[in-house]
């Protein structure tokens, strides 16, 4: 058993310009409609917000080492404030086949960035069965 | 197909230096795109070619290289007219 890290790192003002640029067809793309929801505040959406999800998904690809659709990696948060990686279909499935498990993320923003970091233990599937 | 491409890729993938010294070959990524701008590029092909990139396209691997796209939008376009 070992453990597997992935971090990333956004410019929150690419992120707004993609907002403002591509509207809801980059919206729908990316991210799942709970993460939309946890990042709208009113009528607009919150660009550190969705910067900060965009980092999970990139580290969460490094830590599985397999390029997957964005939106088959989630960011849920928990009604305290705490966030957790929720993996769908070609992600869920990556990471079974790759013997990952038990993500945790942490996320944070400054200064006009992004970034998360995700960890997941890792059991490789033995060669002889054992 | 390849000229609109580089158009695509000048407009949206925030190249650090001109789309005119990148090779078909060459890492786009590595040239200095990021993940995220790929996305601006996806979206920037789908309105200049029509067509839209289904799930298992949607990563950074289709995105890596001028010729990875036009292979991409290559799949997409013999699917729309088969």
């Amino acid at each position: 058993m070992g453990v597997r890290v992935g971090v990333d790192l956004v410019t929150v003002a690419d992120v707004a310009e993609s907002v403002a640029e591509h509207g809801d067809r980059y919206l729908s793309r990316v991210y799942t409609e709970a993460e939309l929801a946890d990042c709208r505040t009113g009528d607009r959406v919150d660009a550190t917000r969705l910067a900060a999800r965009f980092a999970a998904k990139e580290a969460t690809i490094k830590v599985l080492r397999e390029f997957v659709p964005w939106s088959s990696i989630e960011v849920r948060r928990s009604p305290a404030g705490w966030v957790e990686i929720g993996l769908h279909g070609r992600a869920a499935d990556s990471a079974r086949a790759g013997g990952l498990s038990e993500f945790a993320l942490s996320l944070t923003h400054e200064g006009g960035l992004a970034s998360a970091v995700v960890v997941a233990s890792y059991a490789p599937a033995s060669r002889d069965g054992a | 197909m390849k000229d609109r491409i580089r158009a695509v890729l000048a407009d949206q993938g925030r190249l650090p230096l001109p789309v005119e010294s990148i090779d078909d070959a060459d890492d786009l990524y590595a040239a200095g795109m990021t993940s995220h701008a790929s996305i601006n590029v996806m979206l920037g092909l789908e309105n200049a070619f029509d067509v839209e990139f289904p799930d298992r396209m949607l990563n950074r691997s289709v995105f890596s290289s001028v010729d990875s796209i036009a292979a991409a939008l290559n799949e997409l376009c013999s699917e729309s007219i088969a």
